[in-house]
């Protein structure tokens, strides 16, 4: 058994701290021992993008992100994309244009679109591409994926997150 | 064994001091997107994880001396955005904004590329055929030395990431009438490993007719990333021109050894890749160092 060490984070906007093997990672801290298991675990090696978080804002393969990479920084996952009940905007967005089939990489899609929307509220659909490219799904094909982000920034942050 | 201790030095003599107290048991860990998945496959055993992502200063990219130097830490992200780096090493820019997907090159680190010593390597290729030297911090001080002199075989660099760690890289910035070309081909555009990747940058003469000097690499042509000398001696002196180039691509294939793969493809069809690759890597570079003054002076 390794020796465990205490990982302090600020998760979904709330500070926690976790005992964790210093070979953990990210993926695994948020799943087994918080039990956010809404990051999946797809390919487990960096090369599908399910597992997708945001670290300080960044989208990350949390599957290959040592966990103590987190420590003292702020964690998204899919669980706080949500607020007060309310779905945000991409998830509604993803929802009504029937972005979803299996789902298996719906969490780490979502977050890779709010950062992108973060940083440029209106993408062209050649931006959204690039920035999705790093998010593989293997039912539905990407053009109702598009559609559901570019609907999202057509929304805008005020009408629902 | 998987390591038991992670720490997280803010100094490079920190990082140093503790690798030295684990005796070859202590490694250090960068953006990790390659040690993370080593580590767990058991391909390398840790007792303790170094991590230098906290040291301040050595993400940093800047011009210095008419070189432009990126420290150890910096992302593939940060590079391929930086305008520094796309303007005055160009393929640098373009190989680093290839590699794998936006969330790896958010964290994969352009001396964990290097490091990692694997032929195939985007930004190992583009820093050959930028002449790059890499700084290199031990216990006995701080040194230059190319780039080209750190692999060994396959997986296996010069740098041993037990003892030392690669503090920056720096490449001599793109003179007038200078430029460097990145070329890849792989199944996708993202998340594939290349087939055939090839960094080329040449110098011309003043009026732009002939090449004074060209570095052509190519990988993953041999058990290192792999720089076609007689190519590259042959392209200088001679004018820059569709023939030249044909001959200098005809002659990288003979010089490059790239297998069949199931990973990547057939050897003929990455024979004709080479081919291909290096005439347009050449012909971009050719034709950015003549036409695009303007690029040096934005």
């Amino acid at each position: 058994m390794s020796k465990t060490v205490e990982l302090h984070m600020n998760l979904n906007g709330e500070d926690v701290r976790v005992d964790i093997e210093p070979a953990d990672t990210l993926a695994e801290v948020l799943r087994e021992r918080l039990g956010l298991t809404g990051t999946k675990i797809g390919c487990g090696e960096g090369m599908c993008g399910a597992c997708t978080v945001l670290v300080d804002g960044t989208p990350v393969n949390s599957c290959i992100y040592a966990a103590l990479k987190a420590a003292g920084r702020h964690v998204q996952t899919v669980e706080g994309l949500s607020q007060d009940g309310k779905l945000h905007r991409l998830q509604r967005a993803f929802l009504e244009q029937g972005a979803v089939q299996c789902g298996y990489c719906t969490p780490g899609l979502l977050l890779t679109a709010a950062a992108l929307l973060r940083d440029n509220p209106h993408p062209t659909e050649p931006e959204i591409r690039a920035a999705i490219s790093g998010n593989l799904c293997r039912c539905t094909g990407y053009t109702k994926i598009v559609a559901a982000i570019q609907a999202a920034s057509r929304s805008g942050p005020r009408s629902g997150s | 064994m998987l390591p038991e201790d992670y720490v997280t030095p803010s100094t490079v003599e920190e990082a140093l001091a503790t690798l030295a107290s684990h005796r070859g048991r202590a490694r250090i860990i960068a953006g990790g997107s390659d040690l993370i998945l080593q580590l767990r496959r058991g391909e390398r055993a840790v007792g303790c994880l170094v991590d230098i992502s906290r040291i301040p200063g050595l993400d940093e990219i800047k011009l210095q001396d008419s070189h432009v130097v990126i420290g150890a830490m910096a992302t593939h992200a940060r590079i391929e955005r930086s305008r520094l780096v796309r303007e005055r090493a160009p393929a640098l820019a373009d190989a680093c904004s290839r590699i794998g997907s936006p969330q790896i090159r958010n964290v994969g680190t352009l001396a964990g590329n290097v490091v990692n010593a694997q032929p195939a390597a985007d930004g190992s290729i583009a820093l050959l055929a930028l002449d790059a030297e890499a700084e290199i911090a031990n216990l006995t001080g701080r040194q230059w030395v190319p780039v080209s002199s750190l692999f060994v075989s396959p997986g296996v660099s010069r740098v041993d990431a037990s003892a030392e760690l690669v503090i920056a890289f720096r490449v001599r910035a793109q003179a007038p009438r200078e430029a460097s070309a990145f070329e890849r081909l792989a199944r996708r555009k993202a998340l594939a490993l290349p087939l055939i990747n090839v960094a080329a940058r040449v110098l011309l003469d003043a009026d732009g007719s002939r090449i004074r000097e060209a570095r052509l690499a190519i990988g993953p042509v041999a058990p290192t990333p792999f720089r076609t000398r007689q190519a590259e001696d042959f392209l200088a002196g001679q004018p820059a021109e569709r023939e030249t180039i044909e001959e200098a691509a005809e002659m990288a294939i003979r010089e490059c050894k790239p297998r069949s793969s199931l990973l990547r493809a057939g050897k003929e069809y990455r024979l004709e890749l080479i081919r291909v690759l290096s005439r347009r890597a050449l012909i971009r570079a050719i034709e950015t160092a003549r036409g695009d003054e303007h690029v040096q002076d934005r």
